[in-house]
């Protein structure tokens, strides 16, 4: 386990701060420096992670990308030995006070998580696994429409990290999660690194049939811990104790078995987080510290995580197989290509030419577009991957299902009912991009046009990309210092690309959307916009502006339909854009028509000039 | 002089080539060091517990599961046979008794007293593994399996479908552009790995299905027609365990695309030479491609030194002015040159995107300029 040393006690001793995020493919180093009283993200380095053979040491890539770190800062960080150097005084030059580490190297945390019913327990079960940060195999619920043999085969196929385990209230029916754990018991799961050591199992529901529990699990090859129930009641979910329990035992046994990790949790000076778990709770410190909703996407080439905090409410998704390399075909086979084409402006794209591209792409996932075309068609299937995950992400961010709510014959009407997603467009506040297709799009009009086409923000949203990819590393900044956290996110770690005025409601092209009215910092713009229609207007980063916009009946921009809305908006490198497209966005179904749709847009913001 | 490190697929006239076969769980090792094994040969042993099967008993009887141990007729422990009566209820006055049959054949593992619930375990599942190639065993692997040697050549290639195999090579094309067709294979190919030249045609697959080849090998393959022969379309790149009656190997990519000069040459030169094909192909951590593997000896000795390079599962290298490679992306997917330059400095693609360069002089000697990231190294 790694130690609290007194530097991270004591968080005014904190002045220079090496991080490290050791991806899959990468580990990317960062130094922090305390400059004129700010933190400021100073230097950056890479080198490709060693958890696989030939190396099999995680700790060779991070000396590999902290010595890069070296060279370009001039400051000494790796010492004689190999480790990374710690001053014992501000007045030493060399090294750094602490050193910090995420890790989603060899495939990250992967879990089983079971529950008794599928909507409740099993659901608040996946909420935890994936708020630790974990990607989710499987969820084995007793209504999940498989038989008992079934369940069983499916829990021997898996070689989860761990499994968590729900079911009942605390005072409710012990049977029905006893038999659930009858069923895992028989299975014996193996734990995917090693067969020497026994299967963690973290139990997390009713508290009286722990005892019943345990004696099942007993003897039968399973580390069983017992936590407080995730689900005490229907309307109360806790899931605070099962999360860090995930965390520890995700140190405690898998980082401890993957190659190198032993030493590297040694080095550390803070646990060291599964890198979506600190993505994760850097995202809540901005939302809770600037007191706004916000989602964050990361797309990477396997999956696609999408983040989101409503009135304080965290959830996490994973979409395991939607991506821009190894499962870009699965992106292709799931929207269908009808879909992914709608976004592309250019003509005469053969479509089994198209295929055999995506399928290239799948099997040679490092290689970049290099003809204009290819970009075109590659952002193309992103919007679509975007889109998926975001539907995904809004059907699982709902409030809790399954409870009792009292109703009167008006309620009746107005459709409320639990288990309503609590992700609302129209109340986010900041939107926030990584991830390559994201992050190297050539320019920042593509990555804004990518998250409005498939986000579809509604109202006042800002849009931002994290630069360097360097949210896992402030993410676990945040636990043993905050303030310089908050501090690198807000000057160094966003790229604010501008805000995004969407009216809600549906457009027709040619009719009357709505009207704007935006002055300040040397900007001075009236006018109105009409169905189908989108206005960038250069405002620059660091600049704000007052927008007025009144919309036409039916639509809405935060307000109500109809109602006029002013608000203080934030430039960027991209500006203000304006969509009058309409809300849900609807392109024509007509393929010729849908092109010159995307070609008056793609003109309009300038995509590819 | 520049350099750049690059992937690359191996391909390779010789090469010390060692399989490592171990069990799932430890098991029994059945040959010894020093052992010639042929391909199909058993090399280990284990037995995997058998399925459980859940049976509600109590359900099943309508009784309290706090009362299911003592209607129970055969114990913990029993073995029990399909049909068999396992459980019956007290009935009413010893009259209208209730009683459950066994669904499964088994031993009673457990009986609960909490859910009702009684679990039986199937027979053991025995798991054998083979060989793979043919060589000799260089190492035994205490309870887990063996790892076997032998000097072969060998082609790694892009993607293929469809588990281990071993057959007799066949190369029906003439020369490596020639696309494969229904045509080419016969009834002779049967028990056949059957080697075309370009694009295997999905006639041709399904043709070498029915005649009862065990693999084939291609320059490329049509999305299409492997979404035809699988009956699905292939979301990732994780393959292997297909049922599909037959191994496919495509050495280059999808669409229309010719083998490799050099790969087609070096498979045709062991024409009529046993050879073991794996189409697995993982494209995520831990990277596997599939592979022809033809052993070069029919009784390999153990390697005594060390100067004989061991064949890993991928490769890679430096990329140098005169190395050969081949362009895998768009807009030059599949031509092969040799690096001509290699550029310091970043260049602004067509795409807008800035990357590094180089330049590659192609066969038909056009220079054209591709990112670094669209070559792959051709074994030279």
């Amino acid at each position: 386990m790694s130690q609290q040393p007194s530097h991270v006690s004591d968080p005014s001793r904190i002045k220079v701060i090496v991080a490290t995020d050791c991806g899959s493919t990468t580990t990317k180093a960062i130094l922090i420096e305390e400059i004129d009283g700010v933190y400021r993200q100073t230097f950056r380095g890479e080198a490709p992670t060693t958890v696989e053979e030939p190396f099999a040491d995680v700790t060779m890539g991070v000396v590999n990308s902290v010595t890069e770190l070296q060279e370009l800062s001039g400051r000494r960080l790796i010492a004689d030995d190999g480790t990374i150097i710690r001053r014992s005084s501000p007045a030493q030059s060399d090294g750094a006070d602490i050193y910090i580490s995420t890790s989603s190297a060899g495939g990250g945390l992967q879990m089983m998580v079971a529950g008794v019913v599928r909507q409740m327990t099993a659901e608040s079960a996946k909420r935890a696994a994936l708020g630790a940060g974990a990607i989710v195999m499987d969820t084995i619920a007793s209504n999940d429409s498989r038989r008992p043999h079934e369940q069983i085969q499916r829990i021997r196929e898996l070689r989860p990290d761990m499994i968590l385990l729900s079911g009942g209230t605390d005072g409710g029916d012990s049977k029905k999660v006893v038999e659930l754990a009858e069923l895992i018991a028989p299975a014996k799961p193996r734990p995917r690194f090693g067969n020497e050591y026994e299967m963690p199992l973290i139990y997390a529901g009713n508290k009286e049939a722990a005892p019943l529990v345990a004696k099942v699990f007993d003897g039968r090859g399973f580390d069983l811990s017992i936590v407080p129930n995730l689900r005490p009641t229907l309307e109360y979910e806790n899931l605070g104790p099962a999360r860090d329990r995930i965390h520890d035992v995700f140190l405690e046994h898998v980082m401890a078995h993957a190659p190198g990790y032993d030493k590297l949790m040694t080095w550390a000076d803070a646990p060291i987080m599964p890198t979506p778990g600190a993505v994760g709770d850097i995202l809540q410190t901005i939302a809770k510290g600037r007191g706004i909703n916000a989602v964050g996407v990361d797309i990477g080439g396997a999956t696609t995580d999408v983040f989101s905090v409503f009135d304080g409410t965290f959830n996490r998704t994973v979409s395991a197989n939607l991506g821009m390399s190894y499962s870009i075909s699965n992106v292709c086979a799931e929207a269908t290509m009808p879909m992914v084409l709608r976004w592309v402006h250019l003509a005469g794209m053969d479509e089994r030419e198209l295929r055999n591209r995506v399928k290239n792409k799948m099997i040679r996932p490092t290689t970049i577009p290099q003809s204009l075309e290819a970009l075109v068609f590659e952002q193309a299937v992103a919007r679509e991957a975007l889109r998926l995950a975001y539907v995904q992400h809004k059907e699982f961010a709902t409030t809790l299902k399954g409870v009792q709510q009292q109703r009167t014959v008006g309620d009746a009407f107005s459709q409320q009912e639990s288990g309503k997603s609590v992700v609302d467009s129209m109340r986010l506040d900041l939107l926030v991009a990584s991830g390559g297709v994201l992050s190297h799009a050539p320019r920042m009009e593509q990555t804004a046009m990518m998250l409005i086409d498939s986000f579809e923000p509604e109202g006042f949203t800002e849009l931002a990309k994290d630069s360097i990819f360097m949210m896992p590393h402030l993410g676990v900044l945040a636990s043993v210092h905050p303030k310089a956290a908050m501090e690198v996110f807000e000057r160094d770690c966003l790229i604010l690309l501008g805000t995004c005025i969407a009216a809600k409601g549906a457009s027709k092209a040619g009719k009357p959307c709505f009207s704007y009215r935006i002055e300040g910092s040397g900007i001075r713009e009236t006018g109105s916009l009409s169905g189908g229609e989108l206005k960038l207007l250069p405002l620059p980063g660091g600049a704000v502006a007052e927008a007025t916009v009144t919309p036409e009946r039916g639509f809405d921009l935060g307000a109500g339909p109809g109602k006029p809305i002013t608000r203080t908006v934030r430039g960027g490198t991209v500006g203000i854009i304006l969509d009058a497209r309409g809300r849900s966005l609807r392109l024509p179904e007509d393929r010729d028509q849908c092109r010159r749709a995307m070609e008056s847009w793609v003109h309009t913001l300038r995509l590819y000039a | 002089m520049a350099k750049a490190y690059t992937p690359g697929l191996k391909v390779t006239a010789s090469a010390r080539y060692q399989a490592r076969r171990v069990l799932p769980i430890s098991g029994e090792v059945l040959v010894r060091r020093g052992d010639i094994v042929e391909a199909r040969t058993s090399v280990a042993r284990t037995f995997l517990e058998g399925d459980a099967t859940p049976m509600k008993v109590a359900n099943m009887l309508g009784c309290n599961p706090k009362e299911l141990p003592s209607l129970m007729l055969v114990a913990i422990g029993s073995a029990v046979r399909e049909g068999d009566t396992i459980a019956r209820s007290k009935g009413i006055f010893g009259m209208m008794k209730t009683e459950v049959k066994c669904t499964s054949s088994g031993v009673i593992e457990s009986v609960s007293d909490t859910t009702g619930m009684v679990i039986v375990r199937g027979a053991q599942i025995p798991v054998e593994v083979r060989a793979y190639i043919d060589g000799i065993v260089a190492e035994v692997l205490a309870g887990e399996g063996v790892v076997v040697e032998n000097t072969v050549a060998l082609v790694q290639g892009i993607f293929g479908i469809g588990g281990e195999t071993a057959g007799i090579l066949r190369c029906v094309c003439s020369s490596p552009v020639e696309p494969l067709e229904e045509s080419h294979i016969t009834s002779v190919h049967q028990g056949a790995i059957v080697v075309g030249g370009a694009r295997a045609s999905a006639a041709a697959i399904r043709k070498a299905r029915a005649v009862g080849a065990v693999a084939i090998i291609s320059g490329g393959i049509d999305d299409q027609d492997l979404r035809d022969f699988l009956g699905y379309d292939l979301g990732v790149a994780i393959t292997g365990s297909e049922k599909t009656g037959l191994t496919v190997i495509v050495t280059e990519g999808f669409g229309d695309i010719a083998m490799a000069t050099r790969t087609f040459e070096l498979l045709r030169s062991h024409e009529g030479h046993c050879a073991s094909v794996n189409g697995a192909t993982q494209i995520r951590a831990g990277v596997m491609r599939p592979e022809v593997v033809v052993p070069l000896s029919a009784k390999p000795a153990l390697s005594t030194t060390t100067s004989e390079a061991i064949v890993g599962s991928a490769t890679a290298g430096y990329l140098e002015i005169g190395t050969f490679v081949r362009v895998i992306r768009d807009p030059y997917f599949g031509l092969l040159g040799s690096v001509a330059a290699l550029p310091e400095q970043p260049a602004v693609l067509d795409s807008g995107s800035k990357a590094r360069v180089l330049e590659v002089k192609l066969e038909d000697g056009r220079v054209v300029t591709v990112p670094r990231a669209n070559v792959e190294l051709i074994e030279s």
